[in-house]
């Protein structure tokens, strides 16, 4: 008889396929949102709070504090949510115990997405037959235009997450077509609560930059303030009318503070462009950064002073002309392995 | 910055009424030159305006005292113009009213870097040279306690070191400036150069320059001894003599010399540093001492320092106090005007944005009217 005396775990390992995500059953998630509640009650108590009135940016705040992270990514950092929130929705099983399905479109494979087309379907249907009684009734038909701006389908990614299932690009935009079919019928007011099942309100999107207006010193000279970053500087500007275009960074003239002709180009830059070179005095504070980073962030600053003293199609023009746009560019990031952020190291054949 | 002025020019042609930018009309030379040749006519009338040295006097008069970026500027425009400005003025009458029995005045040209004082102290020399008086122009202090290669010992005190290349060159540049001197002028001791060389009491001083000159070894003692000489003839009131010493902090630093063992070597133990500092002592009279600080070729002293008390310690402060200070400010409108006009006149500036009102404002902004940054800015465009 042979006896087993050493394996390796290669052996041991049985080819198993790859299985799909792992199913959670009821009775888990159940068990999961019990122990969440008491770790819940338990938290506020450790954190001196009151367990009843213990809500989920309280939660947040209590295990950042107990569990402080150096990671960048949120989403890697320790977190306690609900259930809910972290185990992904699983559709529950489609057949009851002797093996039939309870829909009756679950051998079309994708039995929620034509479900919904069909409901979609019907609701047209009586959509129209509510438009042939008004009409034949004699009624002027309503034409209330939705408002179709502020407002966006959902997106693919939104409507698997709602059906559970995968889609098909086409199929998707199959669903959308109806949608905006259905929409575009002038009687679909009856089917608002359906349709805006399927929206979503989008913010206004150009938030209209206000332009402070002029303050005025004790003289009666006015004057306005603006704020620049450019990569690590941080620059404040305070730009006074009436001037003979004296510049002082930091409590000295821009011939000491800035000996390079570059960084002084930059300073003239705002000015240059609006034509208006001599007439107004500046006083900036300016920290951190580098020689040409505080150039760059002490024209922005004097850019969004200026634009208070400056009427609005100047305004658009210095926008388009980019003095009003902070500079993104940054430091990259050194990665490991590589000698730089771009550069990798030398490649030796052998 | 090119996308940015492209956007600009058509922004300024959508602004801006359409106004034909047509060139100024020729400006007369009157605003900005003056005829005036004689330093000894300027006045606040002429302040601001540019005079012309005419070329051969220049030869003679500024062997080795200008700017090397002004003698580039000669070359180029073919003549020689020298802005008037206030300092000039103020030391101008200071002069004229100075009295020559009493010991010689001391004044100190200071400023930041590239306001005009070596320009000023030249306009001085010139002003004095043309009232006939004898210049003992030191163009820069700076040269002779650094960049020396040949240090010797002198033979004339153990402890102190020569320096026959520099000495050599100052007193042919001396000989040129002051030819009519020399011949006039006589030694009043007997020196002794050497076993067999030595010039005996009444020769007139042009051969002791002959002697440093032919014998490089003793040029420093030449040197020294016609300091002395005109230091002690001055007060009889045959001549006037003006000592102008640019870059006079040079006497009080340190040196980056050094010694044949390495070590440091200080500005007393130099021949020519410890005659000039007698020089600029004020225990003679019957001239003035006209001085420039300068930062630009001082060591170990911060670029921002340019007060005399910055730059010339405290040993260089106590021996040249009491001493009257001339500040020297960038320059103002009318001077800057001036100075652009004259070089729009010469054709130096070929952009064409240059003529017009918005590139001058923006030459001033650049340049913050300060004349070096604006002859540099010039240059290019």
């Amino acid at each position: 008889t042979l006896r087993l005396i050493y394996t390796t775990t290669a052996v041991e390992r049985k080819n198993v396929g790859a299985s799909g995500p792992e199913k959670y059953t009821e009775a888990f998630i159940k068990k999961q949102i019990e122990e969440f509640n008491l770790g819940k009650r338990h938290l506020a108590n450790m954190m001196g709070e009151d367990p009843e009135t213990f809500t989920q940016e309280d939660i947040d705040r209590a295990i950042a504090y107990l569990f402080p992270s150096g990671l960048f990514d949120k989403q890697a950092r320790p977190m306690m949510k609900h259930p809910t929130e972290i185990f992904p929705e699983q559709r529950k099983i489609q057949w009851g115990e002797d093996g039939r399905p309870f829909h009756f479109l679950f051998y079309t494979g994708k039995q929620s997405y034509y479900s919904l087309m069909h409901e979609t379907y019907e609701k047209l249907l009586s959509v129209q037959k509510y438009q042939d009684q008004v009409t034949a009734q004699g009624l002027p038909l309503q034409k209330e235009k939705r408002n179709l701006a502020g407002s966006r389908w959902l997106t693919k990614i939104e409507l698997e997450e709602m059906l559970l299932e995968k889609l098909s690009d086409d199929d998707y935009s199959r669903f959308i077509q109806l949608l905006q079919k259905l929409v575009a019928l002038p009687c679909a007011d009856i089917e608002e609560k359906y349709i805006q099942k399927f929206s979503k309100e989008v913010p206004v999107q150009l938030q209209k930059v206000v332009i402070e207006p002029l303050q005025y010193d004790e003289r009666g000279v006015a004057f306005s303030t603006g704020e620049g970053t450019r990569k690590t500087a941080r620059a404040t500007a305070v730009v006074h009318d009436n001037g003979t275009g004296k510049i002082t960074v930091n409590g000295t003239d821009i011939l000491h503070y800035f000996p390079v002709l570059q960084d002084r180009e930059q300073l003239l830059f705002p000015f240059q462009f609006l034509g208006r070179i001599g007439k107004y005095d500046m006083v900036c504070t300016v920290s951190g950064g580098g020689r040409s980073a505080q150039a760059g962030a002490i024209r922005l600053a004097s850019a969004k002073a200026l634009r208070s003293f400056v009427t609005e199609k100047e305004v658009e023009f210095m926008r388009q002309a980019g003095l009003l746009t902070v500079d993104p560019r940054v430091k990259e990031r050194k990665k490991p392995g590589q000698e730089g952020p771009r550069r990798k190291f030398t490649w030796k054949k052998r | 910055l090119d996308h940015g002025s492209a956007l600009h020019t058509a922004a300024k042609d959508c602004l801006s009424s359409v106004s034909s930018q047509d060139v100024p009309a020729e400006r007369p030379r009157a605003i900005f030159h003056t005829s005036e040749s004689d330093p000894a006519k300027h006045t606040e009338h002429h302040e601001g305006r540019l005079y012309n040295i005419p070329l051969e006097e220049v030869k003679a008069v500024f062997p080795h005292g200008l700017p090397h970026r002004f003698q580039q500027q000669i070359q180029t425009f073919n003549e020689a113009r020298v802005m008037v400005r206030k300092p000039a003025l103020e030391l101008f009458a200071y002069l004229r009213s100075s009295n020559f029995s009493h010991p010689a005045v001391r004044y100190v040209i200071y400023g930041e870097r590239g306001t005009g004082k070596t320009m000023t102290l030249c306009h001085v020399v010139h002003y004095c040279s043309r009232q006939g008086w004898l210049v003992l122009h030191v163009p820069d202090a700076h040269l002779w306690v650094k960049n020396c290669k040949e240090l010797l010992q002198s033979s004339y005190n153990r402890d102190r070191l020569d320096q026959p290349l520099q000495a050599s060159v100052w007193l042919k540049n001396f000989k040129t400036s002051n030819e009519r001197f020399l011949q006039e002028i006589k030694t009043q001791k007997k020196y002794t150069w050497g076993k067999r060389e030595s010039t005996e009491e009444g020769r007139p001083l042009g051969e002791v320059v002959e002697q440093g000159l032919a014998r490089v070894r003793s040029a420093s003692d030449a040197m020294g001894v016609v300091l002395r000489e005109l230091r002690q003839q001055c007060h009889r009131g045959s001549f006037r003599l003006l000592v102008a010493v640019d870059g006079v902090n040079a006497l009080w630093g340190r040196t980056t010399l050094r010694k044949e063992d390495k070590s440091p070597v200080s500005p007393e133990e130099l021949t020519l540093v410890h005659n000039l500092r007698k020089m600029v002592r004020n225990d003679w009279s019957g001239g003035a001492i006209v001085t420039t600080l300068s930062q630009t070729g001082s060591l170990f002293k911060p670029s921002s320092a340019y007060t005399p008390q910055e730059l010339l310690g405290k040993e260089g402060f106590d021996a040249l106090d009491p001493f009257v200070p001339i500040p020297v400010p960038n320059y103002s409108p009318r001077e800057f005007e001036s100075c652009y006009g004259y070089y729009l006149e010469r054709k130096w500036l070929q952009h064409e944005k240059a003529h017009t009102e918005d590139g001058k404002a923006e030459l001033q902004f650049l340049s913050g009217s300060n004349p070096r940054q604006l002859d540099r800015l010039a240059g290019p465009l």
